[in-house]
């Protein structure tokens, strides 16, 4: 993987990118959110502090899926009526994008899918949809809010603030998520994951735990 | 990957100490961040594990009756080789017919692979985890949900009220939470799914003996002996009934292939006939009488006597004995042949027969003679009678006691295992319809 090198605006550190296609990230020393521009990077903001919180997973976490090696190299972290959850920016070897959902240690691995038909209006609990010849059951609704961003990220979230969130479950494991945060849907397809399907290495420490 | 400092705090997240905003005693979070709802062990106060101060949600010490986790909070095991810590427990209860029933849920946490909970029911105990998918439900009499491919039978739904709380959870937690609880089993598995308000989450429990959560946790004493029958507890004779019924047919089949294979080789042929008559009016004590000699054929085996007689309210009582010519070897047997009948209040009635079937094992090859000695009451007048002497014959007793000693485990197995499901449907809400129960 290249990893491309550019210098903090704000207080002029190193900011290197473990993935070339990264669009935001934030600087580990200053906080600023930077946003790449086609010459350099442009600061748009500060990151509030991250809520506490006690994922495994951390930026730089390695683990596979499908036999498809991906590193972890940024998280978004919403906020919802029960607390909050983390979606981590995985990259894949092959240079692709997706996303590890941790929600008090239950995970759920997604990819953004595009070309799909996706109903205009976000869907009530209980109504059903198909994609790729799955059967998919809306779960639950969520509105959330952007509480929180690290590391890398394919998109701009600095300008961003509520989000809304319609997850799918089909019978067998799968999982299904459509943002109706912007005005064009975007589906996300993967499954409901053990741990141990992820095969993480360089997790967090746990004092106690091994 | 050389990446810069890392973004994450190296330092390992630990365990925080914190206090009771209500009573001052020490309270432990075990699992860091996750938890939501802690409730301190000795006021019972639930509290805002989110909140910096730990505000007080709720107290709830003098309404309800307290209540000791059997697996103390704390406590760390393993399941499935991965370990777990009790972290949380709460008592749940539900109202049949104005009866309340309640069971314990202990939460189980590590900080890999998240949150499981033991469930326990009067000593019966379930490894319980969240579902992946989604089952599909199907109405019926009894609805039914299928889950990767296995039916699940709906058992019992009830609403569920939390009825007692301790230690820390990654939800809302309050007394009085009342959730519809669902269960659906295919023994030794439940899949339950939980609703309060919009959410319905679903899981699947696994029933495990007590004695197997006492080892997991390495707990002193033994587990309390479970009571009654529970919803998923599999059957002592769990999928033998299946495999006895199998095992009785192959067993049926290779005794009728046995049969058939006999009856093929045996001679079953006559080797006598006689007709007599005997006078019972004659002289008492008429003198016994011997046959013909007749060859007994083949190999040692068996003989039939068959003694036909024209008795009709009367009886006939034969001396035996069949004599090798050669070695003077006697087979002695005695038969009595009697047949009444007749009317009383009752109506008709029968007893007896006229025809006698005898059968002599072990018969050795050779040449014989039957010496016969017949006895009746004076008066009977002349009965008629005919000797058959068949060699060989096959023996269905044999048969039809194998038969019995096939079928009699295969019954009782059958039967037990329809008494417990008769235990385990009496306390579903299909009652009525599967346990006949109460």
């Amino acid at each position: 993987m290249t990893q491309p090198v550019a210098t903090c605006p704000n207080c002029g550190a190193k900011v290197v990118f473990r993935w070339s296609s990264s669009v935001q990230t934030v600087c580990d020393f200053c906080k600023s959110i930077l946003v790449r521009t086609d010459v350099d990077l442009k600061k748009v903001g500060d990151v509030a502090d991250l809520p506490p919180d006690s994922s495994p997973i951390q930026i730089g976490s390695e683990g596979s899926y499908n036999h498809r090696p991906f590193v972890a190299v940024g998280r978004i972290v919403y906020q919802y009526d029960q607390g909050t959850w983390n979606e981590w920016h995985v990259v894949m070897n092959d240079g692709n994008s997706g996303w590890l959902s941790d929600a008090q240690d239950e995970y759920a691995i997604s990819f953004a899918a595009p070309g799909r038909k996706i109903p205009a209006e976000p869907l009530r609990a209980g109504q059903q949809c198909t994609w790729d010849n799955v059967l998919y059951t809306v779960s639950v609704v969520t509105y959330a809010h952007y509480r929180g961003v690290q590391g890398e990220m394919p998109f701009q979230t600095w300008d961003k603030d509520n989000a809304v969130f319609v997850d799918l479950r089909s019978s067998t494991g799968k999982f299904a998520t459509v943002d109706y945060s912007d005005a064009t849907p975007i589906l996300y397809l993967g499954e409901s994951v053990a741990f141990d399907d992820l095969h993480l290495k360089n997790l967090r420490t746990f004092e106690g735990w091994s | 990957m050389n990446a810069g400092p890392p973004q994450s705090s190296a330092a390992p997240a630990q365990a925080k100490a914190l206090n009771c905003p209500h009573c001052g005693a020490s309270l432990t979070l075990r699992s860091f961040n996750n938890a939501v709802t802690i409730v301190c062990s000795s006021c019972h106060s639930i509290l805002d594990a989110k909140d910096p101060n730990l505000k007080i949600l709720q107290t709830f010490e003098k309404t309800v009756e307290t209540d000791r986790p059997l697996i103390p909070l704390g406590t760390r095991g393993k399941i499935r080789g991965v370990q777990y810590e009790v972290i949380g427990y709460q008592r749940r209860t539900i109202y049949v017919e104005g009866v309340p029933y309640s069971w314990h849920e202990y939460l189980l946490f590590n900080p890999y692979q998240g949150f499981r909970y033991f469930t326990e029911y009067n000593g019966h105990w379930n490894d319980t985890s969240t579902l992946r998918g989604l089952p599909t439900i199907r109405p019926g009499i009894v609805p039914s949900a299928t889950y990767l491919g296995e039916r699940y039978r709906h058992f019992q739904t009830a609403e569920a009220s939390t009825t007692f709380v301790l230690g820390e959870f990654p939800w809302q937690v309050r007394v009085g939470e009342i959730a519809k609880v669902s269960d659906y089993i295919s023994p030794p598995r439940v899949i339950s799914s939980e609703q309060s308000g919009n959410e319905i989450t679903w899981s699947m429990g696994e029933y495990m003996a007590g004695r197997d959560v006492w080892k997991a946790f390495n707990l002193p004493g033994s587990a309390p002996q479970p009571v009654g029958v529970y919803e998923n507890q599999p059957s002592p004779v769990s999928g033998m009934t299946t495999s006895i019924w199998l095992a009785f047919s192959a067993l049926m089949l290779a005794l009728v292939v046995i049969l058939i294979g006999c009856s093929a080789m045996q001679r079953d042929e006559q080797a006598f006939v006689g007709d007599y008559a005997f006078n019972a009016n004659g002289a008492r004590g008429e003198p016994s009488f011997v046959t013909d000699v007749f060859e007994l054929k083949g190999h040692t085996s068996n003989v039939e006597v068959v003694t036909d007689t024209n008795v009709n309210n009367s009886w006939i009582f034969l001396n035996y004995a069949l004599i090798d010519q050669d070695t003077g070897h006697a087979f002695d047997f005695g038969r009595e042949v009697s047949y009444y009948h007749g009317y009383d209040s009752d109506g008709s009635w029968t007893e007896g027969k006229s025809k006698d079937s005898v059968i002599i094992p072990q018969v050795p090859p050779g040449h014989y003679y039957l010496r016969v000695e017949p006895e009746s009451d004076p008066g009977m007048g002349f009965i008629r009678y005919s000797i058959t002497v068949r060699r060989d014959v096959p023996n269905y007793t044999f048969y039809g006691l194998a038969f019995l000693a096939l079928l009699v485990p295969a019954v009782l197995i059958t039967w037990r295992s329809l008494s417990f499901e008769h235990l385990r449907w009496a306390e579903s809400d299909y009652a009525p319809l599967m346990g006949g129960g109460s």
